[in-house]
């Protein structure tokens, strides 16, 4: 049988390999996306303290190491069964809300945007930030520049560092803000809000306005019908920082929803001996394999699936722009995997008008920050929206608070299936008849792009830009032709 | 005049050190106006290819972030080695393992067997990721973890040492500005082996925090004790804070938002074991000269080898890892 190998062979972050398999015809057989990598968090936290996790499991990705932050110390929380004060909630989540700022920001200008700023089939040295800085002036750099600063600013204000910060212990925060700190976040916060509206605009007049953008967005090339997850306040309005998970069918329906501490009767992770990474899937469903469809239990976690799985955004704004994107791709839910990038910016402007919501607390700076655990404790489950999927962390623990046991379901892993599908899929539309499609490296680089996808979290891709190389084998096995991105 | 050449690398990491580059946010260009970019996956094309057909020691500067996990952790770290005239080791994984140097602790057989049999792992034929795989339509491989953990310097010569989880903006800022400024003549190259971007003395020396030396009884957790005081030594209040321990550099940034120094920056200036050094700066403020007392008290800690190797397993004197399991289990 051909094969082509496309192998990303310099970058461990975004270390994948995808193996495509052609059949008699020279059509896609089969593909397989690897990732090469395993790091044993769950084996080696083992023994640690309950409050370390926190900090240790940030080095789990030190792309969205505020997510493990939280995730870790919600476990912990529920493991000694203590409720942190209003107030350590409010901080908790504050710091969560600019740093989603910083993060969506990085994917939509750095990563994702550039296929549309710059042009899918533009030469790869300009897809690039530097390339879209370019197209759109220095103005507009600048203000990216900005708005990662901000962001950072203030999960180091809260949180001590820009990377992995330090600040949540189990039953609430270390740090009290003062007023002056909080009028500084606010204006930031309120900054943020314009930046999001204006990055809306920026979208809506590059991509939207554009007849072959908007062909690819609802083409069939990027389209799967999977199951949705996300989770939810108490009106089923999307939440990143606390909730329910809830699940909606590849109709819209809702499929289950269910608390954190009840996550084990809903996922199952499959694996398979050809990759390092589980394939998570919905328990009640079934595994069918990488297939999609109601009978199917492949689900997606991402900005787009976590809009499909809600009723709606608790703020006014980003709920405007919610309405205008199903109004505009034809209702709910949306299956085209390239609307996720649509869909963060929506998420971008929630997490702004969260953020001064939150800063804007009467009791945010109040000093009643912690509550001391006094239970025992035993087993916690801790769930956020990580910006690339739910994050599920559960510890168990012997009566001093040691862990004895860690189970870990990671934000991108999630998506691992609905990866290789999308992938696969993208290879099927471009190879054809044994022949390779010059566009292939960038059309399936695109695939998963969208997914702004972090690997394990041991293994992501920061830049969105996969180092490929396909290689196409005659039936002998000889090598017919290679194309190659960003390797030899 | 072709510009010198710059390269950064990530291996076995999480992406910290990367954002941590990205966070100097405008001097970036400064990088830029001063060097080609030879090599920096994250932020341009390129390509392994035009590494290889570099002469040795063409690029100037390597920075290399990530521990030596797998395989090819090493084969690229023999490569960018070679044709590097400046290695870095950036940032706590390559330096000095970081927290996944904590897997040391465990036979690389157990943190497999481990992932891939957790409570919500379907795994009826108890499979295990492998080197090569045949599929139906033919043979698939995947690089092999090795049996440790390795800093950057246990595999190949380093030039430089950049400490830090991850190393903090301002310290990236101003390494840049030294090298800039010896390309320029104007500053000269420090001493093979040295720790560049970070501080001489400890965390603590840089904490505002006071410290009255007060002996302290016990050990207490952070979360039985929150909120400490604001003004006092964290390590005086009952909590263990790898301050005394640890370099400076980071601005004491952890204790300024009331949470103890976890140690990210390493060992501090002339410690060969970090963990050895913490216990004796814990045991000096301690309130008893009697040697058991010191021990129970000292058990309070409830998990030394992670609160004295969190960062430094994998460079620490015994390092850990398969080698030690596989001497007392043979």
């Amino acid at each position: 049988m051909e094969r082509i190998t496309i192998d990303p062979i310099t970058r461990l972050e975004g270390h994948g390999k995808i193996d495509i398999f052609l059949d008699d015809k020279g059509d896609v057989a089969n593909s397989y996306f690897q990732i090469p990598e395993l790091r044993g968090f769950e084996r080696f936290c083992v023994g640690r303290p309950i409050e370390e996790m926190p900090l240790l499991t940030n080095r789990i990705c030190g792309v969205c190491p505020e997510a493990h932050h939280m995730a870790a110390v919600k476990a912990a929380d529920a493991a000694y069964k203590v409720t942190p004060p209003r107030t350590a909630k409010l901080l908790r989540e504050l710091l969560y809300m600019a740093f989603y700022c910083t993060d969506h920001t990085t994917h939509f200008y750095a990563l994702g945007g550039p296929d549309f700023i710059i042009g899918p089939d533009a030469p790869v040295a300009e897809r690039n930030i530097l390339g879209v800085i370019h197209k759109v002036g220095m103005e507009i750099g600048g203000k990216v520049i900005q708005m990662r600063k901000f962001g950072h600013k203030v999960v180091e204000m809260i949180g001590g560092r820009k990377v992995h910060p330090a600040v949540a212990i189990p039953g609430g925060v270390t740090k009290i803000l003062s007023e002056g700190e909080r009028k500084e976040i606010e204006e930031m916060g309120r900054w943020a809000i314009d930046f999001a509206q204006f990055s809306l605009q920026a979208f809506n007049d590059i991509v939207l306005a554009n007849q072959t953008y908007l062909d690819l967005i609802v083409g069939d090339i990027y389209r799967d019908e999977t199951y949705y997850m996300g989770l939810v306040d108490e009106n089923n309005k999307v939440n990143f920082y606390d909730g329910k998970v809830r699940v909606v069918d590849p109709e819209g329906k809702e499929f289950c929803k269910y608390a954190p501490n009840e996550y084990m009767n809903h996922l199952s992770e499959h694996v398979e001996p050809w990759t390092y990474l589980k394939f998570p899937y919905l328990k009640n469903v079934g595994w069918k394999g990488f297939t999609d469809g109601k009978d199917s239990g492949v689900y997606m976690a991402t900005p787009l699936s976590r809009l499909n799985a809600a009723d709606g955004m608790a703020t006014p704004l980003a709920q405007e722009h919610y309405e205008k994107m199903y109004e505009t791709l034809g209702g709910k839910p949306v299956h085209q995997r390239l609307a996720i990038h649509w869909a963060r910016l929506i998420e971008l402007l929630y997490a702004a008008e969260r953020w001064v919501e939150l800063v804007t607390d009467p009791d945010i700076t109040s000093s009643d920050v912690h509550c001391k655990p006094t239970e025992i404790p035993t087993e916690g489950v801790g769930i956020v929206e990580a910006p690339r999927g739910t994050l599920t962390h559960h510890y168990w623990t012997d009566e001093r608070g040691i862990l004895t046991q860690v189970n870990l379901i990671v934000g991108t892993t999630n998506n691992y299936a609905p990866i290789q599908m999308s992938t696969k899929k993208a290879a099927q539309h471009l190879i054809k008849g044994g022949k390779v499609n010059e566009g292939l490296l960038n059309m399936v680089e695109m695939a998963f792009r969208a997914y702004d996808p972090c690997f394990g979290c041991a293994t992501h891709s920061l830049p969105g830009q996969m180092p490929l190389e396909v290689r196409l084998h005659d039936q002998r096995g000889e090598l017919m032709d290679v194309i190659k991105q960003y390797v030899d | 005049m072709s510009k010198p050449k710059f390269a950064m690398y990530w291996s076995g990491s999480c992406g910290g050190c990367e954002i941590a580059v990205i966070n100097i946010h405008e001097k970036i260009l400064d990088v830029d106006a001063n060097f080609d970019i030879a090599f920096w996956p994250v932020a341009m094309d390129a390509k392994v290819k035009d590494v290889e057909a570099l002469e040795d020691e063409e690029i100037l500067l390597c920075l290399w972030n990530g521990s030596i996990r797998n395989e090819e952790n090493e084969h690229m770290a023999h490569l960018l080695r070679k044709k590097s005239k400046l290695l870095v080791s950036f940032g706590s994984c390559a330096t000095e393992g970081c927290v996944p140097g904590l897997g040391n602790l465990f036979p690389v057989a157990e943190l497999i067997d481990t992932a891939y049999t957790t409570l919500t792992t379907d795994n009826p034929d108890n499979i295990r990721p492998q080197t090569v795989t045949q599929v139906p339509e033919g043979e698939i491989t995947i690089p092999a973890m090795k049996d440790r953990v390795h800093t950057l310097a246990q595999v190949v010569d380093v030039d430089y040492f950049m400490p830090g989880c991850p190393p903090e903006s301002h310290q990236i800022a101003a390494v840049i500005d030294l090298v800039i400024e010896v390309l320029q003549g104007k500053a000269e190259l420090p001493p093979k082996g040295a720790v560049i971007g970070a501080g001489h003395s400890t965390v603590c020396e840089e904490c505002p925090r006071q410290r009255n030396v007060k002996a302290i009884k016990a050990f207490r957790r952070i979360q039985d004790v929150a909120p400490l005081d604001p003004e006092l030594c964290i390590l005086e209040q009952g909590v263990p804070c790898n301050g005394p321990a640890t370099r400076s550099g980071c601005k004491a940034r952890c204790p300024s938002v009331g949470a103890q120094c976890i140690g990210c920056y390493g060992p501090a200036e002339g410690v060969v074991d970090y963990g050895a050094r913490l216990v004796t700066a814990f045991a000096s403020v301690i309130d008893s000269r009697d040697p058991e007392e010191i021990e129970q008290i000292l058990d309070g800690i409830p998990d030394p080898a992670g609160q004295f190797y969190r960062f430094n397993l994998a460079d620490s004197l015994f390092q850990a890892g398969a080698s030690a399991f596989k001497k007392n289990e043979v």
